[in-house]
């Protein structure tokens, strides 16, 4: 059991950065806008917060300054897609790329340089309970926040009249201009909240996770959020039971290799997304599950006139 | 892909000034170029051989002109590279990455007066090179510190992927550790990955937490470099020296100087006696392996061991692979007063006595 706790606590800080990019890519599609840029926005977020963190020696300015990042990259591609109406998958793919190469581009200095690792709290009294206390509350800050993310959003998507709203806006863009509300501003704003999450899971690469800057350092982590989202099949919950899934099978396969388990290599180093597929489609054994959970304008542009 | 404008621009302007052979007095410069897997400023593997490439150009001065590509997948695209640059009129061209060697091969047949050079491969041509560090040299004296310098006995090794090169440096790791210490065992984590800080972090944190307290690594980033750091084990650098990221935790590494090596073959094309269809492997002799500089924690009398170990291998005296060695199952691989030849490196697929597991197949 003791072996077990820095294989859970290992988890943890894996899954932290999937929990931010795909809650925020939860909110972004129940609005009805599919952004495949999450990679390009953590990259972003992952160079800005490491610059702001090192040059104002605060972990908060940096992941302040991620989230703005992120939400200016964001807004380019809400413009894009929400003003000028341009093909969604397309405008993401091309977000991502330009993240990519931004990042590589604004980061051309900073590669190489260290900074210091956000430092796990430890709450009195709680932290020196044996194992519980190593197994619950020896994390960082933005892990706990992570969770509070997982709360708001939860409540936000189900029981908040705005939430309902931009729920209602995902599934009929057009019902819901006609009974006044504001499609364009709600999808806004959901767009720019995805945008602030993947500068923090950006972040959280870049000050937590492995406190560096090194180019394209996110190695896929977008995608992976990206992929959750919809085997979470648009529900919070199952989002963040995937991305802990997947944080503790890749966390898994590095320990049974550890203790010399004979098992292909290439094969454990598969097991991690085989794993989350194979769970998330038991989850969800009705195939119209994905059908009904799918916000039915996803991906759709939306022209009031239209 | 990412082509560099001011490359194009010098190119064309190359270009430029050989249409124009009035202007030019002096000899028409050697055109060299570079294939770079990774960004110029990757703080590794390829940025040793831009490094090397600087001083290829200071030390050739006017005689040459050089050139390079950056971010060039190991796919398709890289034949379309090496095509272009072959076709530009660069006459000597240096493929830095393993994974370029099939697109080799066929532009190579297309440009036979194109000298090509490419690292790490195992497919020679007329004119084609193949050169490789001595790595096992190096991950030899990286294994004298960590079995001199590990409490627990237990070392630790993160692999990119399990083939022959790599499956050489977590052998030859462990054959030096156990030339200093008979009693260490090796954990070696594949990772599947060159390049992914998330995960190699990840890997190294394993590692620690099973016990092993100095961990060596196949793969590009300082991730395990800062998780040794924090937990207070050790660590060794790859390619550059990443001691910035763990002052304590890093105890040396491997580093390479490819300088040597690209003036020495530049200086035969321009002299004429370059040949195709050689295998070269420079190692700490002729300073392409090259060691990061040693943990001022180290004590000395580990250092001294440390640095006969390294002049018997300069001289030649000691040699990583020399028998006997057996396999992690018992059976004898090299022979008592044998040593491995050069030629087997490229199919090692077999781990040295006292690593554990087995050789992912």
């Amino acid at each position: 059991m003791i072996a077990l706790v820095p294989m859970i606590a290992s988890t943890v800080v894996a899954a932290t950065p999937l929990i931010y990019a795909a809650l925020g890519e939860t909110v972004v599609e129940r609005s009805g806008v599919l952004n495949l840029g999450i990679e390009g926005m953590m990259l972003i977020g992952a160079v800005a917060g490491f610059a702001a963190a090192r040059a104002s020696g605060s972990d908060s300015v940096g992941f302040a300054a991620a989230a703005a990042a992120g939400v200016a990259l964001s807004l380019i591609f809400g413009f894009l897609t929400l003003n000028l109406q341009t093909n969604q998958v397309a405008t993401g793919l091309a977000l991502t790329l330009f993240g990519v190469g931004l990042s590589a581009f604004v980061g051309h200095n900073l590669a190489g340089m260290p900074v210091e690792r956000l430092e796990a709290i430890t709450i009195p009294g709680l932290s020196a309970i044996p194992l519980l206390g190593d197994l619950l509350f020896h994390y960082d800050i933005m892990v706990y926040l992570s969770v509070a993310l997982f709360v708001g959003v939860h409540w936000f998507l189900t029981k908040s009249r705005t939430g309902l709203t931009l729920r209602a806006i995902g599934e009929s863009p057009g019902v819901a201009h006609a009974i006044g509300k504001p499609v364009l501003a709600t999808r806004y704003l959901a767009v720019m909240f995805g945008g602030a999450t993947a500068g923090i899971a950006g972040a959280y690469l870049s000050l937590v996770q492995t406190p560096m800057w090194v180019e394209g350092m996110s190695a896929g982590k977008g995608w992976i959020a990206l992929a959750l989202v919809v085997f979470g099949t648009w529900k919070p919950a199952r989002v963040v039971v995937g991305a802990y899934l997947f944080g503790g099978v890749t966390q898994f396969q590095l320990f049974a290799q550890g203790f010399g388990l004979p098992v292909p290599t290439e094969f454990l180093s598969m097991l991690p997304y085989a794993a989350t597929i194979v769970v998330l489609v038991i989850i969800c054994r009705d195939p119209k599950t994905i059908l009904l959970n799918q916000p039915a304008s996803l991906g759709h542009s939306f022209h009031p006139t239209t | 892909m990412r082509l560099r404008i001011w490359n194009v621009l010098r190119a064309s302007a190359t270009a430029l000034a050989v249409a124009l052979p009035a202007a030019s007095f002096a000899a028409e410069p050697l055109k060299v170029a570079f294939v770079y897997l990774g960004p110029v400023t990757d703080g590794g593997w390829t940025q040793m051989h831009d490094v090397a490439r600087k001083k290829l150009e200071a030390a050739m001065g006017s005689a040459i002109k050089t050139t390079f590509v950056e971010n060039v997948p190991e796919t398709a695209d890289s034949e379309r590279v090496f095509r272009q640059l072959a076709a530009d009129g660069n006459k000597l061209i240096f493929a830095t990455s393993f994974g370029y060697m099939e697109p080799l091969q066929k532009v190579a047949k297309l440009f036979p007066d194109v000298k090509f050079e490419h690292v790490n491969g195992f497919k020679t041509a007329p004119n084609i090179v193949v050169y490789e560090p001595r790595f096992e040299e190096g991950f030899y004296l990286i294994g004298v510190l960590a079995g001199q310098m590990t409490k627990s006995n237990t070392l630790g090794f993160i692999g990119s992927f399990p083939i022959p090169s790599v499956i050489r440096n977590v052998d030859s790791m462990t054959l030096g550790a156990q030339s200093v210490n008979p009693k260490v065992k090796m954990k070696p984590i594949w990772v599947n990955t060159w390049y992914d800080p998330g995960k190699e972090r990840q890997a190294a944190d394993t590692l620690i937490a099973q016990g092993a307290d100095a961990v060596g690594q196949n793969t590009d980033s300082p991730a395990s470099i800062q998780a040794a750091q924090e937990k207070g084990t050790y660590a060794f650098s790859i390619d550059a020296d990443m001691s910035s990221f763990g002052k304590k935790a890093q105890l040396s590494g491997t580093t390479e100087d490819w300088s040597g090596y690209y003036i020495a073959e530049t200086k035969k094309v321009i002299d004429g006696s370059w040949t195709g269809n050689r295998h070269t492997r420079w190692g700490l002799k002729e300073g392409l392996v090259v060691m990061a500089p040693l943990n001022p924690d180290i004590p000395p009398a580990a250092v001294k061991v440390f640095e006969e170990k390294k002049a018997k291998l300069i001289s030649g005296e000691l040699n990583p692979f020399a028998g006997p060695i057996k396999d992690n199952s018992g059976k004898e691989m090299v022979a008592a007063g044998g040593a491995m030849p050069d030629a087997t490196f490229s199919s090692l697929n077999w781990y040295v006595d006292g690593i554990e597991g087995s050789v992912p197949k």
